[in-house]
């Protein structure tokens, strides 16, 4: 194997050109004929609905997945890419969108993972920790390079993942929705750390579905529609809107539609809840707000400051230290998840990959799971096999899930589409009480669209609806009032007219 | 992710890549016989021979395959709920107990097919209940399955042996071995299916346990793919966070399918205890416990691939019996080398084919297609 392109053979020419491109999955077409041009030096956004194959793309790019035709050019020759090895060799990075670093090693450990440098680690430890340094220092990429892991917040170790790429020499970076877990403090750092990175010469591919990411941070974008690529603009020419529309279309309604609420009687009701982590660590303290039917009540504030918690707590999955939560007057202390969906309870987690689906099964089994006992979905102790397809079907067609097929394995649809499998599972269940964490999160412009307009219908139909989002606008947009959690305490309520800035200082702890 | 998560059809999956592991498997084996200076091919032909040449030859294969369905069963019903049941041999033996009890006490007034029921209660029941133990553990206290069920694989032979020599022997009698069960306590040779065929089942103690084990593999089926209970262990087999998600109360699935995993391996002791010897004697277990592990990966935890794997392996067993007879210089310990192979090529290493195959299989028509 010889190792191209690392000279770069020619300045001018484009960072990564992709010819022809074409991958199919059995049925589904998921590359058809791609042509794109990165030029270097730039950052390249790149749009599209759920199932555009965005991902595809980056994968064949990156040697996940062999392209069936077409040709992929590295500053300008022409190369195959096998494997990530190979992806590596021609200076091509990936942070993932599920980080794979290895949680109970230090950050120089993962950095160095794969890249040990010699049978010995010693000598590979002080020279990977020379690296790191001037990595850090040259592109604004604190952390901590004795710091575990798993000890760190998400947006750092997403950090760790651009070290990791970077210290393998990489001059192309690509980017799946980096920012679909980070907090809107985090993923300005990280935008900031990205111009750092095109401002000395690396090129960036990002993959967002938030618009104005890709008009704050991209020089250019292109859109992919159903396996084509449709567009590419110059950032600075085109709107949002216009992006829209390329994307889905159709004209897509930007803002959600809502007439005032109706609040009924108490619904949910969390009374001095105290939740602790497995660690011990109280991360929810003293926490107490009703949620009456017919109302959204926005819980806000930087991720990891006991939301995650909250929501287990409610659904029943972790057990509170102290204090009561009650449904409809209800206590459901000792109750099990399963006994609190029987009392009308839904739950989208906000981990749909490991907790809200098991990616194994076929779309159909997960499209009840947690309802396998429903009557409907029954006969006697056997599945009632006809009627979870048909039902299946018919959530399908209502949320657009794609591919339309019960029968793929669920891995297999893309993560906006799987998002859309637990929320037709949760929300057409038609619960008294809605949980739901990130409700759109990975989920393109024209599914939040219509997944926002069925949250305030499920408002308007008299349900109570917790809602938990590290989006402020999602929050602002959807909720009737405002909760904002810090250090795992309520610091305040508010209207959702509050300002952006109000509720920013009240999520850093800096008073209300 | 990689090349290897496209999907493939089923046939490939399921059809030609086990034929080419089994391919790669003999083709290796034939290399150790040739490389010991014994003709691979005549090999071949006493192991085929000696296990489907006769009727009396594919009798012997059928029982040695009823075995490992159950006990194939047993391990892979285990695997969907993400437990690895080692304890297979120990819970046969107990299963033992339960069949020889019933055979012993209803055998001598009852007919066999009255018998039989209770037997293959009290056989699953004996043998759950020695799968009880280690699955409490695991559920309560995490104490690892693996090893808990290996310690009681040594339980389990010391109390049966303890038993048969102090409690069931025949007073006077030199073996370590319970009387000869009546008629009613026998299970009946399944004759009828050779003759249909003009061949002669001569001294081969095929039985009808062979027709329980396949309806238990059609329960088994029906229970993983077609009952809550099913979903619920796959569930919590496949991730178990969801699974508690979901309300599948973890602790109860370890211990329903634990009791399950027990009660088939149970069941396996009616083949040779009520099937073949009519009696319960010591270590009538011999390996089927462990062999069902390979039954089970090689049949990929599927009861119909468990059907298939437990007869090749019977073929295995047969034949490698009249291997070591006819061929000395092929002892028992080559066999057991062999029937390694298998289990590594179609068990452990049964996707080895797979991202070439997929590679061919997604290339070829299309490219053929881009050339029309
Ligand atoms: N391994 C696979 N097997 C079968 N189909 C697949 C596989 N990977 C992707 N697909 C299909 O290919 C299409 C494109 O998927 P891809 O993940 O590239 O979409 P995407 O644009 O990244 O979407 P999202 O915005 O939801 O992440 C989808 O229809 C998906 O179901
Ligand atoms: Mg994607």
């Amino acid at each position: 194997m010889n190792a191209p392109v690392r000279t770069v053979p020619d300045a001018d020419a484009p960072a990564i050109e992709l010819v022809g491109i074409d991958k199919s999955f059995g049925p589904v077409h998921a590359n058809k004929d791609i042509h794109l041009t990165v030029r270097r030096g730039t950052i390249h956004g790149v749009i599209g609905e759920n199932g555009a194959g965005k991902s595809t793309l980056m994968s064949i790019l990156y040697g996940f997945y062999q392209a069936d035709r077409g040709e992929i050019r590295v500053g300008g020759r022409p190369i195959v890419i096998k494997d990530s090895q190979a992806a590596i060799a021609a200076g091509i990075g990936m942070v993932h969108q599920h980080f794979m670093l290895v949680e109970n090693f230090t950050v120089l450990e993962n950095v160095m993972l794969g890249a040990e440098g010699g049978a010995f680690l010693k000598t590979g430890i002080a020279k990977a920790r020379a690296e790191l340094k001037r990595l850090e220092t040259e592109y604004a990429l604190d952390v901590d390079p004795d710091a575990v892991i798993e000890t760190l917040p998400v947006g750092r170790q997403q950090r760790v993942e651009i070290l990791k790429a970077l210290y393998r020499g990489a001059d192309i970076l690509i980017l799946d929705e980096p920012t679909g877990v980070l907090t809107p403090a985090e993923a300005d750092h990280l935008f900031r750390i990205l111009r750092v990175l095109r401002d000395q010469g690396k090129t960036v591919i990002l993959i967002t579905h938030k618009l104005r990411e890709i008009m704050a941070i991209t020089d250019a974008v292109s859109v992919m529609r159903r396996g084509e690529m449709v567009a590419t603009r110059t950032t600075a020419e085109t709107t949002v809107e216009e992006l829209a529309e390329l994307m889905v279309g159709r004209r897509v309604l930007l803002k959600v539609d809502k007439g005032p609420a109706k609040p009924g009687p108490v619904a949910l009701s969390v009374r001095n809840l105290t939740v602790r982590d497995h660690r011990g660590v109280t991360m929810v303290d003293d926490v107490s707000f009703d949620v009456r039917a017919g109302e959204i009540v926005g819980i806000a504030g930087v991720a990891g400051n006991g939301q995650s918690e909250l929501l287990e707590a409610l659904a029943g999955i972790r057990k509170p230290a102290s204090g009561d939560i009650l449904i409809e007057g209800k206590s459901t202390l000792g109750a099990d998840p399963a006994m609190l969906r029987r009392r009308g309870l839904a739950h989208v987690p906000e981990d749909r990959h490991h907790m809200g689906l098991v990616l194994k099964f076929e779309e159909y089994e997960n499209s009840i799971l947690g309802y396998h006992d429903d009557p409907r979905f029954v006969r006697g102790p056997f599945l009632d096999i006809e009627a979870i397809r048909a039902d299946a079907r018919d959530k399908i067609a209502k949320y657009d899930i794609r591919p339309p097929n019960p029968r793929l394995k669920t891995a297999n649809f893309s993560g906006g589409n799987q998002q859309k499998i637990v929320l037709a599972r949760e929300i057409e269940r038609d619960p008294t009480v809605l949980i739901i964490g990130q409700p759109t999160r990975g989920v393109d412009i024209g599914a939040i669209e219509f997944i926002h307009r069925r949250i305030v219908e499920m408002r308007d139909a008299g349900k109570a609806i917790l809602l938990v989002s590290v989006e402020l606008d999602e929050i602002r947009a959807l909720a009737d009032r405002v909760i904002v959690m810090f250090a795992g305490r309520v610091v305040g309520e508010k209207t959702p007219e509050a300002s952006e800035q109000t509720l920013g200082l009240m999520m850093a702890g800096i008073g209300p | 992710m990689s090349a290897a998560s496209a999907p493939l059809p089923r046939w490939v999956t399921y059809g030609l890549m086990p034929v080419l592991n089994l391919a790669v498997a003999f083709l290796i084996s034939g290399l150790v016989v040739a490389f010991i200076g014994e003709s691979p091919w005549e090999a071949v032909e006493v192991l085929l021979t000696g296990a489907l040449g006769t009727g009396e030859g594919i009798g012997y294969t059928l029982f040695y395959a009823t075995n490992f369905i159950f006990t194939g069963l047993a391990v892979a019903v285990a695997f969907h709920c993400g437990l690895f049941n080692i304890g297979g041999e120990g819970q046969a033996y107990l299963g033992g107990l339960g069949a020889a009890l019933v055979a012993l006490s209803l055998g001598d007034v009852l007919p066999w097919y009255l018998t039989m029921p209770v037997a293959v209660l009290f056989a699953a029941l004996f043998g759950a209940a020695w799968a009880l133990i280690p699955a409490w553990l695991q559920a309560s206290r995490g104490s690892h399955i693996v090893i808990t069920t290996i310690m009681f694989n040594f339980i389990g032979a010391a109390l049966m042996v303890y038993l048969l020599v102090n409690v069931l022997k025949v007073p006077g009698a030199m073996a370590p071995e319970t009387r000869v069960f009546a008629e009613g306590g026998q299970l009946p040779k399944l004759t009828w299916p050779f003759e249909l065929f003009g061949a002669k089942l001569g001294a081969a103690p095929f039985n009808v346990s062979f027709v329980i084990a396949l309806v238990m593999a059609v329960l088994v089926w029906l229970l993983i793919w077609r009952t809550r209970l099913g979903y619920e262990i796959r569930a919590t087999g496949t991730n178990p966070t969801a699974a508690i998600y979901a309300g599948i109360p973890y602790k109860r699935m370890v211990i329903v399918t634990m009791l399950l995993s027990g009660g088939l391996a149970g069941m396996m002791a009616l083949n040779p205890v009520m099937g073949a010897s009519a009696r319960l004697q010591v270590e009538f277990v011999g390996g089927a416990g462990f062999v069902g592990i390979a039954v089970a990966l090689m049949g990929r935890s599927h009861p119909l691939g468990i059907v298939f794997a437990a007869i090749l392996f019977g073929v295995l067993y047969q034949g490698g019996a009249e291997l070591s007879f006819w061929i000395p210089a092929i002892t028992r310990d080559m066999i057991v080398v062999i029937q390694g192979l298998v289990i590594l090529f179609a068990g452990a290493l049964e996707t080895m084919f797979r991202p070439a195959l997929a590679r061919l299989f997604w290339r070829a028509p299309r490219a053929a297609a881009a050339k029309a």
